[in-house]
């Protein structure tokens, strides 16, 4: 059973699937970090950014993966405008006010999409979904080695955004020290829905990396943003670094416990090691205090 | 005793319904508002008084259900008796669930998360368990004596749930009046404070915790009873966490009507959705999501505190109106 021949493409397997998720978790972390809410809402907005990607190809032709630029744009102007008129204002600066909120926001848009779409399960049929590279004994598939490489970019994208531009800067100046970011001049609001925007962003890319090989239907979102909720809390909350790491960690453990416990007993392992994070370690193996 | 007069007077107006109609469209709509009353009540206690909001109160409901079904139908427990039960083992597992996160110094979004994530758990765990009975669910066979606390109309389960939702109003207005509910309050305006005080945080909210979980649980026994068929999607699914939340939100949370009060209006509003819209799937949930937004955003106390400003205004209106001449 322990066998290189088996790990090795279980654990390759495993860091494509976890690029995936970290990817999603780093808007979530994203989000949190600036604004400190977590956001419940993000396992919808993944989900209608995958229902986006679907209807881009079955109406416009559009190939997932060049969908992903009108994507990214779009769901960048959704987040703002979420954070800008929805949530900043109805939460009154409140955290139990803002949990409802997004609360709120995801029973609306994962049930407008159910009203919409019935709960069918949608897929689309790509002539590349099954093409596979050998690397070594293990066979990878194109779209999962694609995604892996996307995930890397836009983190690193979005790295140098963080340390280069000025609203980098003004974004990390907000997560640090509100106050004081306020008091130089920094207009806070559209800070916080700046980062909101770019953890949406991180959505929908990761909705069209999913889109080639995965299915869509209401609930979707939800499986992925649960195990989102555990990495961000096993990266540290916040941590971009961290959420990375975990991520891929997540990715190969569940690849793994799926390979020694079967399937369903293996999503019920990131459960249980997201319970015991929770209550032993809430801060999470490489962030500060909570 | 005054305190109790208002409950006995909203519980006999309740109480006479079925005297008045014999409606069974009528009571069967009751009866789920007094359900989602009952469950909001359990959820109110821990998120309305103490502050702390649980996303997952899924997690005793569908315990309470799960015991109640399981023990009838694999050992053959009378259903009162099973009822019992599944209350208690409702409370334990909140009490579980309490003891580990509050231990952890877990709150506010992490102890909304925790408490999604164990009513996750239990919901994959019920979902393939084979004394769950897996996807298929459970079925309570039909029985119709009340010895099986099962009835031929629906008039018994009527003022079960109504006698249910009495026992949960006096519960939390009792402890409204306690010290108890006081240091609970306390915590809630000022965690730090209140430790600071002396008050065990630690050790009230687990007491609330475990009274809420209870209080869901006896949500999920009726249920098993009234529907006699669960499954994990119904006993542990999102949607019961979410109406015990929204029905004291938009009613009032942290005063005692106020889950009681949302039950009935978010349950109206469902059932007008349905006639405008028809009955499609999850158009309900739309506008809950939507009026759960809508209070948070216009009015944080509920109907509860919007009742309360009016009357604070027509008081102040009054007070001033005899000194208008001499001014």
């Amino acid at each position: 059973m322990l066998s290189p021949a088996i790990l090795v493409p279980a654990v390759l397997n495993g860091l494509m699937t976890g690029a995936v998720y970290a990817l999603i978790s780093l808007g979530l972390t994203l989000i949190y970090g600036v604004l400190h809410i977590i956001n419940f809402a993000h396992g919808a907005l993944l989900t209608a950014a995958m229902f986006t990607a679907f209807f881009a190809y079955k109406v416009l032709g559009l190939d997932p993966y060049l969908a992903a630029v009108p994507l990214t744009v779009l769901f960048f102007a959704l987040g703002y405008a979420l954070q800008r008129f929805v949530i900043g204002p109805a939460g009154h600066g409140d955290d139990r006010n803002i949990l409802l909120v997004t609360l709120g926001l995801a029973i609306v848009i994962e049930n407008a999409l159910l009203v919409a779409f019935r709960g069918d399960t949608r897929t689309i049929n790509l002539p590349y979904a099954f093409d596979v590279i050998a690397v070594g004994t293990a066979f990878l598939a194109v779209p999962r080695v694609i995604a892996f490489a996307v995930v890397i970019l836009v983190a690193l994208a979005l790295w140098l955004f963080m340390r280069r531009t000025d609203t980098g800067k003004a974004i990390r100046a907000v997560a640090k020290e509100k106050l004081g970011a306020e008091l130089s001049g920094i207009d806070v609001g559209h800070i916080y829905a700046v980062t909101f925007g770019l953890g949406t962003a991180c959505v929908a890319v990761a909705a069209c990396l999913l889109m080639p090989t995965y299915y869509v239907n209401p609930t979707t979102g939800n499986a992925f943003v649960l195990i989102a909720f555990t990495i961000v809390v096993l990266g540290g909350m916040g941590s971009v670094a961290g959420a990375l790491v975990a991520g891929l960690f997540v990715g190969v453990v569940e690849s793994l416990s799926g390979l020694y416990l079967g399937e369903s007993l293996g999503q019920i392992g990131i459960f249980v090691m997201f319970i015991l994070v929770l209550l032993f370690r809430p801060s999470g193996l490489f962030g500060e205090r909570v | 005793m005054r305190a109790l007069a208002s409950i006995a007077v909203v519980v006999a107006l309740l109480a006479a319904v079925p005297l008045v109609t014999a409606s069974n469209v009528v009571l069967n709509f009751l009866v789920v508002a007094l359900l989602t009353a009952l469950v909001g009540q359990g959820w109110n206690l821990l998120g309305g008084y103490g502050g702390q909001y649980s996303f997952g109160h899924a997690a005793f409901f569908g315990t309470g259900a799960y015991a109640t079904a399981i023990l009838q139908v694999r050992y053959g427990v009378n259903a009162w008796l099973g009822f019992a039960v599944g209350i208690a083992a409702g409370a334990a597992v909140g009490a579980i669930i309490g003891a580990l996160s509050f231990r952890s110094g877990l709150k506010g979004s992490y102890f909304a998360l925790v408490t999604l994530a164990f009513a996750e758990v239990l919901r994959i765990i019920a979902s393939v368990a084979p004394i769950t009975g897996a996807g298929v669910g459970t079925l309570i066979k039909l029985d119709l004596r009340p010895e099986a606390l099962q009835f031929q109309s629906r008039v018994p389960f009527y003022w079960i749930i109504l006698g249910l939702v009495a026992v949960s109003l006096v519960i939390v207005r009792m402890i409204e009046d306690s010290r108890f509910g006081a240091y609970l309050v306390a915590l809630r305006e000022n965690e730090d404070s209140a430790k600071a005080l002396g008050v065990n945080t630690t050790l009230i909210k687990l007491g609330a915790m475990t009274v809420s979980a209870a209080i869901a649980a006896a949500g999920g026994c009726f249920y098993a009873q009234y529907f006699l068929f669960i499954d994990a999607g119904i006993a542990y699914g999102p949607w019961i966490s979410i109406e015990a939340l929204l029905a004291p939100i938009v009613g009032g949370a942290g005063t005692v009507f106020g889950p009681l009060l949302g039950a009935l209006v978010v349950k109206t509003l469902g059932e007008a959705t349905k006639l405008v819209a028809g009955d499609a799937p999850g158009l309900d949930l739309v506008i809950y999501g939507c009026v759960l937004i809508l209070i948070v955003a216009f009015a944080p106390s509920g109907i509860a505190g919007l009742l309360l400003k009016a009357r604070q205004r027509f008081a102040a209106l009054k007070s001033l109106r005899p000194e208008q001449p001499h001014g």
